[in-house]
């Protein structure tokens, strides 16, 4: 291995370290509330009749509850660990490193995206004794999980670069990521809405990722599968365009 | 000489506040070299220049010859600097931060002996799998050392590495210092123990205001003023002679110092004036100027503006 890249594979290793060291918060945490969440939705809304036929509401469900936490926390690790960074100071580590724009990026997306993986599987393997899934597209899965998972992480990174505080960041988290998710079509099909908020829904990228993932299993969906990934993939593109430029300036990272 | 160290132009302002006003400054390979000035006078800011953690308005740096912008990566591969600021990661043992810190340069297992080594030579063996967090501010400290070195880069900054430490790290730190410097290490040291940067730097650089005031010699800077010290205690608590009283530089105890310029004056005409005056000495000692008699002269406010920048 090149020196470029045993820094690259230094700073992925560090952060999956990261979260590692703190598993119950970053990995079991979320698989217990994402669990939460299918018990009291799937006992409130059983008797409900599915979005599609031959579905249960439960199995409905379970792909979009997995993707939102995919969403939530490919946010939070690249988010909280780039401000615990910047507060605690050790930053400066990795800025005096001669570690490049591209490994910055690279390092700490496919680490959020071992996080999310593992929130992910874990998830599917405790829902499935209960609610079995057939998988009708995997390729579609493991497309729609890829863009998703690393477009959160990458505007994940965006927002630990411009918060200064974890205020800035809970901010984020609040106002930005925890209402789209939650307004994403998780619960419900979006066909189930009134005309304003139905509309309103397809301006909400989540609700592709969600729509999507769902369509990995399934084989159907609310909205066309090219419609959906174009959204997943036109979300990671311009969110990344906009980190890398942020990594490559030194924007809010270099006084 | 090969120049470790090449600083050209560099400008820096906050705001309407200017950090740097244009520093030209070359450190050459192997040199033990000073950076003074008060707090304030932009050694940091030209220090992390230096490091890439700030970005210069104008100017160029280069370190072993890389340019610290274009070819970063060179550059900061040779680059080792401690932070002033007691920084650490909480997640990791630090045996763990030393082997991450070598793997960010491109560093495997072929460096985990000389962490070892450092880990002995820092007194820091026993805490090799503690949690950073569980340290203390000293141990942080030798921890920030070790990271430094931890690429074994040739060349060295230290901003305040004694800053708030006991007299056991700072004794351990410069032994260390100046074995890596004798086997070519080139070391650049910031600290307010001028006492210190006396004693183990070959050439000062002294800054204020963001500019370079002087860049010379330790020997040259102490020979720089040509003046010394002369500390009398009078018997009976007798006063000084009018003659002499324009040369008090201070008292301390019940002493008078006096500071004499070589020149226009000397012990013997002291001694003589404080003879016909009746006055009789009981104590009496002699002192050199050291580096922070001419650190006071060259950052005096008044001075200052008057003096041309280096």
């Amino acid at each position: 291995m090149s020196p470029d890249q045993i820094g690259f594979m230094t700073l992925l290793k560090k952060e999956v370290m990261r979260f590692w060291a703190v598993l119950g918060q970053t990995v079991t945490a979320p698989v217990i509330t994402t669990l939460l969440y299918l018990l009291v939705f799937a006992q409130a809304m059983k008797d409900r009749a599915s979005a599609y036929e031959g579905i249960s509401y439960t199995e409905f469900l379970v792909p979009g509850l997995v993707m939102m936490a995919v969403i939530q926390n490919a946010f939070a690790n690249t988010s909280s660990s780039l401000i615990q960074s910047k507060v605690m100071g050790n930053i400066v580590f990795l800025q005096m490193a001669p570690l490049g724009p591209l490994e910055w990026f690279g390092a700490y997306v496919l680490a959020a995206l071992v996080r999310v993986a593992l929130v992910a599987i874990a998830m599917l393997v405790v829902t499935l004794p209960f609610v079995p899934l057939p998988v009708e597209a995997p390729l579609v899965l493991l497309a729609v999980f890829l863009l998703a998972g690393a477009g959160l992480a990458v505007v994940g990174m965006i927002a630990g670069i411009i918060a200064e505080k974890f205020d800035h960041l809970a901010a984020f988290t609040n106002f930005f990521v925890m209402p789209l998710s939650f307004l994403s079509g998780v619960f419900y099909s979006v066909h189930a809405l009134p005309p304003l908020w139905y509309h309103a829904s397809h301006l909400n990228p989540f609700f592709y990722m969600i729509d999507a993932f769902r369509y990995g299993f399934f084989g159907h969906a609310d909205v066309p599968i090219w419609q959906s990934l174009i959204w997943c993939a036109g979300f990671f593109l311009l969110s990344s365009a906009v980190c890398l430029w942020m990594l490559i300036t030194g924007y809010k990272l270099q006084k | 000489m090969s120049t470790a160290i090449a600083i050209a132009g560099v400008r820096k302002t906050y705001g309407r506040t200017i950090a740097l006003h244009g520093i030209d400054l070359a450190i050459h390979q192997g040199e033990f070299f000073g950076l003074l000035g008060p707090n304030g006078a932009g050694k940091s800011t030209l220090i992390n220049i230096i490091a890439g953690l700030v970005r210069m308005d104008a100017g160029s740096v280069s370190v072993m010859g890389y340019d610290t912008v274009r070819q970063f990566r060179e550059a900061r591969r040779r680059l080792g600097v401690v932070p002033q600021e007691l920084v650490f990661d909480p997640f990791f043992t630090v045996r763990d931060m030393l082997r991450i810190q070598a793997g960010y340069y491109g560093c495997g297992r072929e460096v985990w002996p000389w962490i070892d080594e450092m880990l002995e030579r820092l007194d820091l063996a026993g805490k090799a799998t503690s949690s950073m967090r569980a340290l203390s501010g000293g141990m942080k400290r030798r921890v920030l050392i070790a990271q430094a070195l931890v690429h074994r880069p040739p060349v060295v900054i230290l901003d305040e590495p004694t800053a708030g430490v006991d007299v056991e790290l700072r004794r351990t730190l410069w032994a260390f210092m100046t074995e890596l410097h004798r086997q070519g290490t080139t070391v650049v040291l910031t600290t307010h123990y001028l006492e210190e940067a006396q004693e183990l730097c070959g050439r000062i650089a002294i800054l204020d205001h963001g500019a370079l005031q002087v860049v010379e010699t330790t020997a040259q800077l102490l020979a720089r003023h040509p003046f010394r010290f002369l500390r009398l205690k009078l018997a009976d608590g007798a006063r000084l002679p009018e003659a002499l009283q324009e040369l008090v530089a201070a008292e301390v105890n019940g002493a008078i110092e006096l500071k004499l310029e070589t020149r226009r004056h000397s012990i013997a005409s002291v001694f003589a004036a404080l003879r016909d005056a009746g006055i009789a000495i009981e104590d009496v000692q002699t002192r050199e100027p050291d580096l922070e008699d001419i650190f006071i002269d060259l950052t005096r406010d008044d001075r200052a503006s008057q003096r041309s920048v280096a």
